[in-house]
């Protein structure tokens, strides 16, 4: 009784995990957040959801066949859903469809296919398509609404949904601004943070998500309770949520207590635009970010620092997206200059002297 | 209980103790034929001093050290010698390796021993070593080195701590957990035995958590010996790593390249310990050892005393065959075994488990893109970046697998283990060391080739030049001779 040849080198045994597992995850812990964002928005944030949703997976599935792998598996691990999903989020709620849909163009050919597919691409996606999509549309990129709840009085139905979503788009009268561009603009016009800041959304208002911003950025509770999900299952490590969010904190508190009129407070910068849904959900992907534990860590605290920086003296009112990128292009420098200490060896990899205790 | 010093990386494999752990061991009846490799340790093969047709007895020596590093082989029975033939190894070349082939003849008679060592403790340390020598004891844990040759590094180094590897961190595997709980005592007198050659002050016993009774029977051998400690430490793989457990114990990190005595500690497996102490009270050589047969697709798991050479197959067998197929059959644990290349392979001194997988327990999955997810890195226990290491080797850029440390991979898999993406990191490394040093080896006979062909033409430059020279000498009228290095 003899078997055929020698198979592969162990381990033959395995974890539980599976790429496709992970992106199924990530995706569930997005659900909330997104499920009440889309309550919150409406029928035109349902459609372009999923309209977003459809393009990108559209597009992964068009890749690959142009690419000659296999369609069926590789869609079936979800990270083409993954990038569409938070891309969708990143859109405002009220933009027309084709924001989706170039999106994608430029999220899932070019960011990713171009670069050689699944774990190959340098920057994120999502962000790449947000980023071109913001610099290239200014105006529909930043066009916001104040949340017309499903079902209310002023909410649009569904074939008004489909109307400013595929057709004319969104009525002027309903246009409304985010608190980060809001503080923006009237600081712009002279106006300092102390006064303007009256205007924005009180605290609760802004953890609860009932504001004005990104289809699926508002709600920080739930976004929150998506990333201790996340962090609960070890899918993500605390290293770049506690960086990012940490250091943003920490310099925007510092300065606005040097400066209230100039400079809005750390708590402020938390509860506002995309920084919990950046730290948890975005910078924390896999593929751009450093893969140490070390290299994580500076790289939260790089997008922190670039986000304060980027939301205060920079034309844009928010800076995640471009943050992460920026912090996506130094991920392999990072990676270089954090790799663990091998067993045994100095950092500069030479043995350990032996010493002895007398 | 003293504290224990953080270990990193690692991993928790579901372990399936279980299956095993509570089966006290049972004797693995005679097969008909054992197949006893020259080869079982690491170092040189041993010498034959029997011939086919020879009449042997159990615990006889059959083949004798050769070398330094070097052991012998007794007969696990007697009988009679069938054929010294090639067979194929437990080795993952599966290449066949000379082998004594041994009938047993149902007697199973001694044959004259060597006298019982009545006190160790006072005995001169080089009698129990050349004992050690003699039995043909090697590191049971799988390391398969020479006990003795370990034995001479007090001679060398001044060792604090002798360390008894308990924790067997591999999934499935019981034997040790079981040796153990039922020779706590054999295990103890080893280990004090193997301190006091070693001049060692004390002993840990290190014992992975998940082995409670284990843990109490050796704490229970241990009591009114001032110098031994039993030290629970995480489950944990690879706890068992014998540079990972020395840290866990003594805080003490071995530096690379370094052996584990320069720091101070010493580290053997508990069957070793008892095989030490077999060999010494008893005169006992190692002729069996206990294999922990297991696995999903077998029928009866089971913990067996085997007489070495037995075949797999007969384990098996005993064990009352596979219920389904099995998608893997290991030797060894499924972190670090080897596949068998066949179930004729027999088992030697080195082989703590067989084990029949079914294809669920394997989790074979195709293998997808590296996600970046990082999961190797915090696995590795060495610290190092298995994912760029392996993203080099597919590029066959050896060097720089080289130059991020491949070299140290100890090859435990934990990084394969739990890639999302069912990479096969480990493979990677494997494959890249050993084009390394196949490298290596011709860069060292590329070099001395080069010496000898430069000697070469010295040479023959030397002669060209005497030649001349002769002849100049010969021809006074030429116009250089006078005083050059002819006349000289």
């Amino acid at each position: 009784m003899s078997m055929t040849g020698v198979g592969p080198s162990a381990p033959f045994t395995h974890a539980p995990a599976s790429v496709g597992r992970t992106m199924w995850l990530v995706l569930l812990a997005l659900m909330p957040a997104t499920a009440f964002n889309l309550y919150l928005f409406g029928w035109p944030a349902i459609l372009l959801f999923a309209e977003t949703l459809g393009a990108c997976v559209a597009a992964e599935a068009l890749c690959l066949v142009l690419a000659d792998r296999p369609v069926g598996p590789t869609l079936a691990d979800g990270s083409a859903l993954v990038t569409g999903w938070l891309l969708a989020l990143s859109l405002p709620p009220w933009a027309p469809w084709w924001t989706g849909v170039l999106g994608a163009v430029f999220a899932i050919p070019l960011a990713k296919h171009a670069f050689g597919g699944l774990g190959q691409n340098p920057f994120n996606p999502a962000m790449v398509a947000r980023v071109a999509l913001l610099v290239s549309f200014p105006v529909a990129m930043t066009a916001w609404v104040a949340p017309h709840p499903l079902f209310a009085a002023n909410s649009p139905g569904f074939v008004e949904g489909l109307r400013i979503t595929f057709g004319a788009g969104m009525p002027d009268t309903v246009s409304a601004a985010t608190a980060l561009g809001y503080i923006k603009t009237e600081l712009t016009r002279g106006v300092p943070v102390s006064q303007s800041i009256q205007q924005t959304p009180d605290l609760l208002d802004m953890a609860l998500g009932i504001e004005p911003g990104s289809l699926g950025e508002t709600s920080m509770l739930l976004i929150l309770a998506g990333g201790l999900f996340l962090l609960a299952r070890g899918i993500i490590s605390w290293h770049i949520p506690v960086g990012l969010t940490g250091s943003l904190f920490v310099i925007a508190t510092l300065f606005h207590a040097i400066n209230p009129d100039r400079f809005t407070s750390g708590v402020f910068h938390l509860t506002s635009g995309a920084t919990l849904l950046g730290a948890f959900f975005i910078a924390t992907d896999y593929v751009t970010s450093p893969v140490s534990k070390g290299g994580r860590l500076l790289f939260g605290i790089g997008c922190g620092l670039l986000i304060w920086v980027i939301r205060t003296f920079a034309g844009y009112p928010e800076g995640v997206a471009f943050a992460v990128l920026l912090m996506n292009a130094v991920s392999p420098i990072i990676d270089q200059y954090t790799r663990p200490r091998r067993f045994g060896r100095t950092r500069d990899g030479e043995p350990l002297p032996v010493k002895r205790e007398p | 209980m003293a504290r224990l010093f953080p270990m990193r990386g690692g991993v928790h494999p579901e372990y399936r103790k279980e299956l095993t752990s509570e089966k006290a061991i049972i004797n693995l009846p005679l097969p008909d034929l054992l197949y006893i490799p020259l080869q079982q340790h690491v170092g040189a093969p041993s010498e034959l001093l029997v011939a086919a047709g020879a009449r042997v007895r159990k615990g006889q020596m059959l083949a004798r050290s050769d070398g330094k590093v070097s052991t012998s082989q007794h007969a696990p029975t007697s009988g009679l010698i069938k054929a010294i033939g090639d067979i194929t190894a437990p080795h993952p070349s599966g290449l066949p390796q000379p082998t004594i082939l041994l009938e047993p003849d149902g007697a199973d008679a001694w044959a004259e021993l060597p006298e019982p060592i009545a006190d160790p403790f006072s005995v001169d340390p080089k009698v129990i070593r050349e004992r050690v020598a003699w039995a043909g004891i090697v590191g049971m844990g799988g390391a398969v080195f020479p006990a003795a040759v370990k034995l001479d590094l007090g001679n060398q180094y001044k060792i604090d701590t002798l360390v008894i590897n308990g924790a067997e961190c591999e999934p499935y595997i019981t034997a040790d957990d079981r040796i153990m709980q039922e020779h706590a005592d054999e295990v103890m007198d080893g280990a004090r035995i193997m301190a006091r050659v070693l001049n060692a002050a004390r002993v840990v016993v290190g014992i992975e958590d998940n082995k409670p009774q284990a843990i109490r029977a050796m704490q229970w051998a241990a009591e009114g010996f001032a110098e031994v400690s039993v030290m629970a430490v995480p489950a944990r793989y690879p706890m068992g790593y014998a540079h990972e457990l020395i840290l866990a114990i003594t805080g003490h990190e071995t530096p690379a390249g370094k052996r584990t005595a320069e720091i101070g500690a010493v580290a053997y497996n508990v069957g070793t310990a008892r095989a030490v102490a077999q060999a010494v009270r008893l005169g006992r050589p190692l002729i069996s050892r206990v294999v922990t047969v297991s696995g999903g697709a077998l029928r009866h798991p089971a913990n067996l005393l085997a007489p070495i050479g037995a075949r797999v197959a007969d384990l098996i067998e005993y064990c009352g065959g596979f219920t389904l197929s099995p998608a893997r059959l290991v030797i060894g644990g499924p972190m670090m075994g080897q596949p068998l290349p066949s179930l004729d392979i027999p088992v030697v001194k080195g082989t703590a488990g067989i084990l029949a997988l079914s294809a669920a327990e394997v989790g074979e999955r195709p293998q997808s893109p590296c996600i970046r997810c990082g999961a190797c890195i915090e696995a590795c226990p060495v610290g190092l970046a298995p994912l760029e290491m392996a993203a080099l080797i597919r590029k066959d850029n050896l060097e720089g697998a080289a130059r991020l440390g491949v070299e140290d991979c100890i090859g435990c898999g934990s990084c394969s283990w739990i890639c999302p993406s069912h990479i096969p990191l480990v493979q990677y490394f494997h494959y890249a060391n050993g084009m390394l040093n196949h490298q290596e080896q011709e860069r060292r006979r590329n070099e001395r080739t080069k010496t000898l062909v430069e000697a070469h033409h010295l040479r023959l430059e030397k002669q060209a030049a005497a030649k001349q020279a002769a002849q100049a000498a010969r021809k006074p009228s030429t116009p250089k001779a006078p005083n050059d290095k002819a006349s000289a």
